[in-house]
């Protein structure tokens, strides 16, 4: 039956509408994939070596044990936000003769193998050999603990697949687990409760009774069971439905009227926005990200470099126009041929994106002005950023737009739509922020800072004052690439 | 008046569509039935430049539909549910179709006051998005849309299938007022022969592409079309045999 899926899903990924786009990806995946393998490994093998040296005093098992649980609370934030969970169209399933069981099983056993699961092998499995052949410890000790390390990885995994389903159901549903976190760490923080401590003694105790690693491997059983009881319960047609029995929203977002030929259009955004789980989740996505300077700005050290705050504003105050705006106009896509034979010009279609993008630019970059409590310069490469998103960053991203024929599926929730949530999704936004990061660095090494915040604003303005020739221009495409849009946006699932 | 010129459409090789030459004049109620693939939303996609012909061209009122947008604002048409916005609930959805095609809400809702009947209540005021409708009720729709800002060319896929028997005969008396003055050219298709006599004064029949039979509507098209049909099973049948 496992081969049967494969097979399957060997068939929609080759005959996939945007085939060339996954292969591009997956290669630049597979190149960032082998680059970690070969950091962690290094760090892996380096890792008995350098702690002897540094702490010379102190036992390098019961020092690494100290922060695993750190390592643990990082690998779940690092996961959840690039791990694509494996997905299972299940609707053509429902009707065949294929056990309930059997296709849940399928979709965890599969994330098993996810290549986040192996990463931590790399350090875990040579530094258990390092402390076999080096430490006093007895060899059925560290096979233990390799054994419960290895458990604990596949623990954070379906730990992982229970906390993103969740979100993406319900985002209140995370608060109790962000609490959790962070009560825990101020605890730690204030040496009131030192649990990553407590939880290093247990591996260190665990190491010395080597068989107690079934405790982790019983509680990956658990976990992968729960996993499974949850997915089973949503094995329905009407699984989404159960809550929507609510009346609809019927705000009619009147004051979009000013904006005239274009005010339709707005409001309708407005509307897909607000009442669509996918899209609603970027605008959150959009303020809890805008903290995102607080882990920079508070440094000295990158006071120095200050080319780092041109790619934080232009993440900050695009974070929406980038979410959003990759997904032109795939947002659209299950009424497609709707948009195109309806009365309404591909111009002012896209204008009308143009404006809700900047508009999201505008007002990121207004929340972001308290940063201000870090030095002027900040504020100014922060509104400088957005201009350079306004002028040039949008036009760029309805530009890409025209290349997507991948449907994004709003009415119909599948099993478990996580379409764009993974690695790929940040990859594409890369020369977004990279190429400003670039122009400035250059111009203030060569000139100066006044001459970087200058050359990044005149962009922005260029790119603003010749916003009608390239809205027109990114239109001509639009219209040359319908019919190749229309028939992509016909298909179904991944 | 429309007109087709030496319209094809190849697929890996096998016409799904050719039609050498075909005048739909102005105010004419068309009808266009076949039998699965027989080219029929084919036609009716290029006819919407949803697709691209191989060959020939499509004018709607002297407009070349492929090469200029200007068609747009006198044509309307309901294919498929790809031509609703399942977020919207029916008013709203009313309301954004009638702001692209110059209708305000009050005139929307005067015009909406004429499909009560039509609607039978399950429509309208009942705060329910376009997408947890029935499959029914959602057909109802979208083609109460695409008569909204009184267009010139009306072109309805299968209007018939998936409506209840009393919505068929309300909809039957909305097309025929819709043609009565002569103004409108309402193309539509359907697998149901008797309907499709009642209301449609000319029937092409397409089979593979091809228009193999034009008839002007008359008491007697209905059993020809029977006969055809049914002669086609007999053929197939025939060529099983031998």
């Amino acid at each position: 039956m496992f081969q049967r899926f494969l097979w399957l899903e060997w068939k929609s990924f080759f005959r996939s509408a945007s085939l060339g786009k996954s292969i591009g990806l997956k290669i630049l995946l597979i190149f960032l994939a082998l680059y970690f393998s070969v950091a962690f490994l290094a760090l892996g093998i380096g890792l008995y070596p350098l702690l002897q040296e540094y702490f010379p005093n102190q036992d390098p098992l019961q020092l690494v044990n100290r922060f695993v649980l750190l390592w643990l609370v990082f690998e779940l934030g690092f996961r959840f936000f690039l791990q694509t969970l494996p997905v299972l169209d299940i609707k053509p399933l429902l009707n065949l003769p294929i056990a309930r069981r059997k296709a849940v099983n399928f979709v965890l056993s599969k994330s098993i193998y996810s290549f986040f699961n192996f990463l931590p092998l790399f350090i875990i499995i040579p530094f258990g050999i390092f402390c076999i052949f080096k430490a006093e410890y007895g060899t059925w000790n560290l096979i233990g603990w390799m054994l419960a390390m290895i458990a604990i990885t596949q623990c954070v995994n379906f730990l992982n697949f229970i906390i993103k389903k969740k979100f993406t159901d319900d985002l209140k549903a995370l608060i109790p687990v962000i609490l959790t976190v962070v009560v825990l760490a101020a605890l730690e923080y204030f040496k009131i409760f030192e649990i990553s401590f407590w939880f290093g003694k247990m591996l260190d105790f665990l190491v010395l009774n080597p068989y107690l690693a079934v405790i982790p491997i019983i509680l990956t059983v658990v976990l992968f069971k729960w996993n499974q009881y949850n997915l089973e319960s949503k094995f329905y047609l009407d699984a989404g439905l159960k809550e929507k029995q609510k009346d609809a929203d019927t705000r009619d977002f009147g004051w979009t009227k000013k904006f005239g030929a274009l005010a339709p259009f707005l409001q309708q955004d407005i509307k897909l926005i607000w009442r669509n789980k996918r899209p609603k989740t970027t605008i959150y996505m959009s303020f809890i990200l805008l903290g995102y300077g607080m882990f920079f700005y508070p440094n000295e050290a990158y006071q120095q470099f200050e080319a780092f705050y041109v790619f934080v504003g232009i993440f900050m105050t695009g974070i929406f126009m980038i979410n959003f705006g990759q997904f032109v106009p795939s947002w659209d896509a299950s009424y497609y041929p709707l948009i195109m034979s309806q009365n309404i010009p591909v111009k002012d279609y896209l204008s009308s994106k143009a404006l809700l993008l900047s508009f999201s630019v505008i007002i990121l970059a207004i929340l972001t002005t308290p940063y201000i409590y870090f030095g002027w310069n900040i504020l100014l490469i922060n509104m400088v950023a957005a201009l350079y998103n306004i002028g040039v960053n949008v036009p760029v991203l309805l530009y890409a737009g025209s290349f997507n024929k991948k449907k994004i599926d709003l009415d119909k929730s599948p099993f478990m739509n996580y379409q764009g949530t993974g690695a790929a999704q940040w990859l594409v936004s890369i020369p977004l922020m990279v190429v400003p990061v670039l122009i400035f660095w250059l111009l203030e090494f060569f000139i100066g800072f006044e001459a970087a915040v200058i050359g990044l604003a005149s962009l922005g303005v260029l790119g603003l004052l010749l916003r009608a020739n390239l809205m027109e221009y990114i239109s001509g495409i639009y219209r040359k690439r319908k019919y190749v849009m229309i028939n992509g946006f016909k298909q179904t699932g991944e | 008046m429309i007109t087709a010129t030496n319209l094809s459409k190849i697929y890996g090789g096998t016409k799904v569509l050719n039609i050498d030459h075909l005048d739909i004049p102005t105010g004419e109620s068309f009808g266009l039935v076949g039998n699965n693939g027989a080219g029929k939303t084919t036609f009716f996609s290029l006819l919407l430049d949803l697709i691209q012909p191989t060959t020939g061209n499509i004018f709607n009122h002297e407009i070349t539909v492929s090469q200029s947008e200007d068609w747009k604002p006198f044509t309307s048409s309901f294919i498929d549910e790809s031509f609703l916005i399942g977020y919207l609930t029916p008013e709203e959805y009313f309301y954004f179709v009638g702001e692209l095609r110059g209708a305000n809400k009050a005139d929307i809702d005067s015009f909406l006051a004429n499909f009560e009947d039509f609607f039978h209540g399950e429509i309208l005021g009942r705060r329910k998005y376009l997408r947890d409708l029935s499959k029914g009720n959602q057909k109802k729709v979208g083609i109460v849309a695409a008569l909204i800002g009184s267009p010139k060319v009306v072109i309805l896929d299968e209007p018939f299938a998936n409506l209840d028997p009393t919505t068929q005969i309300r909809l039957k008396k909305i097309i025929k007022e819709l043609t009565e003055n002569r103004e409108t050219t309402l193309l539509i298709s359907s697998h149901d022969l008797i309907h499709v006599t009642e209301v449609c004064e000319r029937i092409v029949v397409l089979d593979k592409g091809e228009p193999i039979k034009d008839i002007k509507t008359s008491q007697a098209t209905l059993s020809e079309l029977e006969r055809y049909f049914s002669g086609e099973i007999e053929a197939t049948q025939a060529e099983e045999l031998s």
